[in-house]
């Protein structure tokens, strides 16, 4: 009898990758694994697990942890001490939901008499129409889910302009939205009240409208954000410090190929200097679903539930950032495209899976950072090259902005409560998106979500309210000035001549009837 | 190719076109005959010096006039002294010159006799005035027939159509293999309005010939105000009357800009009265007809180009003038608003909005700077390159449909 002794020798080292003398002291990680050879393991593993032979394709599946999970899941998750080795994904799904107040076709000739600025029917029909085929819809679905798997959990992005909206245009749909997020498995995360790019411009500006934003969560949904995401996910090192100061636990953002390079997006990481933990957008799965999920010209159409799964089943990492507009569902992917069925079936199939969903607040308090992400340049979530030119890249957009943000002092030391409201509901970054006029390689996106003409129209339009806002603010304080001349002058009366008295009750008449006039305006607009 | 008008002997935008698309034809390998009913008799027969002598009609094999009297729009006789002949003298003032039919069919018989002397392999016709000369010469020769229209009578009589030359493109449309439509707009007209098989209609969008401008020109006759202008023949398909009521909302609003019309055409008169009931006398400027370097010193010393059209089927002089870098505004009842993005569109009957654009383009510097580069590039990938292209295409189809 002969006996047979199989034996498989299995190793790859890990390969130095192009370390360049200048990384010299300043990029550690990157000795320890890297791309290459990342790369060349997963190939031999795939080309492995191809072949018929069970054991080896156990063997060598991508990694120990993998093969233990694969074969002693019950043993593991039994013992509590050994139950990190079983490769496990958390996902955290964080839904964006926001709706602009569109401007309505503000000519110039409304300019220093009509200030009413935005588009209320427009606004109030797609408020309803997407309650309709997404908010609602979706919320129900979101809460079977929860009530359905206890581990199931959801965050949300609110905005303030959005909430507004709805109290105004679709009172229901708001109770939905109160309904689901009082479900102890959903997070709310803080933003700026008026998705604004005033991160770029103002850091007062910025600051008074978080503060605004966690104002208004709490009020509404009785939660308190804990962590932080900026419009657009628009980050760099500082934001971090600036969320850190204001009190929030950590910040989310884009997983940039070029701020991670090599790195995966799917662990925590920290900024650099203040050390805030981040969590970085996944795009690639993210995308998937948000953006490829009918295209019927993607090779992988249609997704299918069980093909998503086997791709995060294949993936390193301890969590998944799947972030994406709420709209995605029902709106930017219609219903008959499948995408809700999709979201029905996927928490069934990836807990089957080993694998379970988080919070953002959970993430940073249950993994430790992995390394440091230095951002030195702002990026966001947009477009092809996750930069900031969707919003600033020609001159009416950089104008447009600029001008917005110029008038600030003015705003805020003259107090007019409707002014100051209605200087920062333009301030949204939405009129600035819809001036992009980057339509020769990236256009169809922008050109799906801009509910004007063209980006001229919407420069014109904006710059036309521009005018009339500083008008008002001209008007404003010429009345203010007039109120704190009168009384020293009025001192003076014995002693000056009878022609500058003259000139004060001109003046005063002046302001009288201009405050007259505001009064009727004002009742007007209730 | 039969044709009826060429540069520099046009007085619309189909020579021009006529020009582009052949020019660029001829550039692919193609041998075009160009026959046109009439040179002007000061050139005659010895029209063809005259192009070696300034202008490069090099790639055309043949350039072959007809003696015959079709002036296609009667109403733009005011304006060109070179085409004279028996039909302007008459101030009967219609669409078309009284003996118009006549001159058609006589197109037709000579176009006969030319076709005799020279071999080819289609036969492809530009508007209604060639049609029956094109259908002859289908008939006695059995080649495909490539019918291209610029214009039809829906957009040329705006009010009313003439009946015969509706039956001339009607039996035109029904007798050619293919019809190609300078836009979208004018094959939906097609198609609807002759009732005419949409299979056989195509889009092929016109181009514009872009000069190799280094440097705009720098023009500046009122150097303290904004120049807003208008090109085109002045008649009820261009929308004169609309430019001059926008031009007062606008000049109510801004008082320093100068509006310049340039062109000219039946409704001139009409067009003189309605500036001087609305007191616009001293700002808006009549420069009569123009071409070449003066009318690109037109665009280029304007702030805002606009194009109010009523009814165009393609409409080139918006190109022409984002050519000479200036922004244009553009009636959205346009075949060149189906290609052009970066341009403001309106309505050609909502003068408000036109003249909230113009003061818009006028105020904002930025929303200039943009149009203009943004256009400019733009414009580069509108060429007849890729109109000649696509017809090549087209051209290949027939023949190879035939056997």
């Amino acid at each position: 009898m002969v006996e047979v002794n199989f034996y498989f020798q299995v190793h790859q080292p890990y390969r130095v990758r192009d370390f360049r003398v200048f990384e010299i002291g300043k990029n550690i990680d990157s000795l320890n694994q890297n791309n290459k050879t990342a790369k060349i393991n997963k190939k031999i593993g795939k080309k492995f697990s191809s072949s018929r032979s069970s054991l080896v394709r156990y063997l060598l599946d991508k990694a120990p942890t993998k093969l233990m999970s694969r074969l002693f899941i019950p043993f593991f998750q039994a013992h509590p001490k050994l139950k990190e080795f079983v490769k496990k994904h958390y996902l955290n799904f964080y839904f964006q939901v926001h709706q602009p107040y569109r401007m309505r076709d503000y000519r110039a000739f409304d300019i220093g008499k009509n200030h009413g600025y935005f588009d209320e029917k427009k606004n109030a029909e797609i408020i309803k129409k997407v309650s309709k085929k997404c908010y609602l819809p979706m919320n129900a679905l979101l809460m079977s889910l929860l009530e359905k798997y206890p581990e199931f959990k959801v965050t949300f992005s609110f905005s303030g302009v959005f909430l507004d909206q709805l109290e105004q245009y679709a009172p229901h749909t708001l109770e939905s939205f109160k309904k689901l997020v009082k479900h102890k498995n959903v997070e709310i995360l803080g933003e700026t009240y008026y998705h604004s790019l005033a991160y770029l411009y103002s850091i007062e500006e910025f600051v008074e409208q978080v503060k605004l934003h966690t104002k208004k969560i709490k009020e509404v949904f009785g939660k308190e954000p804990k962590v932080f995401r900026n419009t657009e996910l628009i980050y760099d090192n500082n934001l971090a410090k600036v969320a850190q100061k204001l009190g929030f636990k950590a910040v989310i953002t884009e997983g940039a190929d070029h701020i991670l390079g090599w790195r995966s997006p799917n662990y925590v990481y920290y900024a650099k200097d203040s050390k805030m933990p981040l969590l970085l957008k996944n795009y690639r799965l993210s995308d998937d679903i948000a953006f490829r999920f009918s295209n019927r010209a993607w090779k992988e159409w249609p997704l299918t539930v069980d093909k998503y799964v086997s791709w995060i089943n294949q993936i390193d990492g301890v969590i998944l950032n799947l972030f994406m507009d709420y709209e995605t569902f029902g709106e930017h992917q219609w219903k008959d495209t499948g995408i809700f069925d999709f979201m029905k079936h996927l928490p069934k199939k990836l807990l089957e899976e080993g694998h379970g969903f988080i919070t953002p607040s959970e993430a940073v308090e249950k993994f430790e950072p992995v390394g440091e992400v230095d951002v030195p340049h702002l990026i966001s979530w947009a477009d092809i090259e996750r930069d900031i030119s969707a919003w600033r890249s020609n001159a009416m957009q950089d104008s447009a902005l600029e001008k917005i943000y110029s008038i600030e002092k003015d705003v805020k030391e003259l107090g007019d409560k409707s002014l100051l409201e209605d200087w920062r509901k333009l301030q949204t970054s939405d009129h600035f998106y819809y001036m992009c006029t980057k339509y020769f390689s990236d256009g169809d996106v922008h050109k799906y979500f801009n509910p004007y003409e063209s980006p001229y129209e919407a420069f014109i339009f904006f710059m036309n309210i521009f005018q009339d806002l500083k008008e008002r603010i001209n008007a404003l304080k010429r009345e203010k000035a007039i109120q704190e001349l009168e009384p020293e002058e009025m001192l003076d009366k014995d002693k000056s001549d009878k022609k500058s008295d003259k000139k004060i009750t001109k003046k005063v008449k002046r302001s009288k009837s201009k405050r007259g006039t505001k009064k009727i305006k004002s009742k007007v607009k209730v | 190719m039969l044709g009826w008008e060429f540069p520099p002997y046009n007085v619309g935008g189909l020579g021009t076109a006529c020009y582009g698309l052949t020019k660029a034809l001829s550039a692919l390998g193609l041998k075009i005959i160009f026959v046109v009913p009439k040179a002007p008799d000061e050139f005659d027969y010895d029209f063809l010096k005259v192009v070696n002598a300034g202008i490069d009609l090099e790639h055309l094999e043949q350039y072959i006039p007809i003696n015959s009297g079709i002036v296609p729009y009667y109403e733009s006789f005011p304006s060109t002294k070179i085409l004279r002949n028996d039909i302007v003298k008459s101030k009967n003032f219609q669409l078309y010159g009284p003996h118009i039919f006549e001159e058609v069919n006589l197109f037709s018989d000579k176009v006969l006799n030319v076709a005799n002397n020279f071999d080819f392999d289609l036969i492809h016709a530009h508007d209604w005035m060639t049609y029956p000369a094109a259908i002859k010469l289908k008939h006695k020769t059995g080649k495909p027939l490539i019918l291209h229209i610029h214009a039809t009578s829906f957009d040329r009589g705006v009010i009313g159509i003439d009946p015969r030359v509706y039956d001339i493109e009607k039996r035109g449309f029904e007798e050619a293999d293919v019809i190609v439509a300078v836009s979208e707009f004018t094959m939906r007209t097609v198609i609807e309005k002759y009732g005419i098989n949409p299979e056989k209609v195509k889009v092929v969008h016109n181009g514009v010939l872009l000069g190799n401008k280094d440097k705009f020109y720098d023009v500046k006759i009122f150097p303290n105000d904004y120049v807003v202008s208008f090109v085109g023949r002045i008649t009820i398909q261009k929308g004169p009357l609309y430019f001059v009521e926008a031009a007062k909302i606008v000049s109510d609003f801004i008082p320093n800009v100068k509006f310049l019309v340039t062109g000219s055409g039946d409704m001139l008169p009409q067009m003189i009265n309605r500036v001087a009931e609305l007191g616009l006398s001293d700002k808006v400027v009549f420069t009569g007809f123009l071409r070449g370097k003066e009318l690109d010193k037109i665009y280029a010393m304007s702030d805002v180009y606009v194009m109010p059209s009523v009814s165009e089927p393609f409409g080139i002089t918006p190109l022409e003038a984002i050519a000479n870098g200036t922004p244009v505004i553009i009636s959205k009842q346009s075949g060149v608003s189906e290609v052009l993005r970066n341009c403001l569109k309106v309505d050609y009957w909502d003068v408000e909005k036109m003249a909230n654009y113009i003061i818009a383009v006028l105020k904002y510097s930025e929303l200039r700077d943009t149009l203009k580069t943004h256009a400019f590039m733009e414009i580069t990938n509108i060429n007849w390159d890729n109109a000649a292209k696509k017809l090549l295409g087209i051209y290949e189809e027939v023949l190879n449909g035939r056997g």
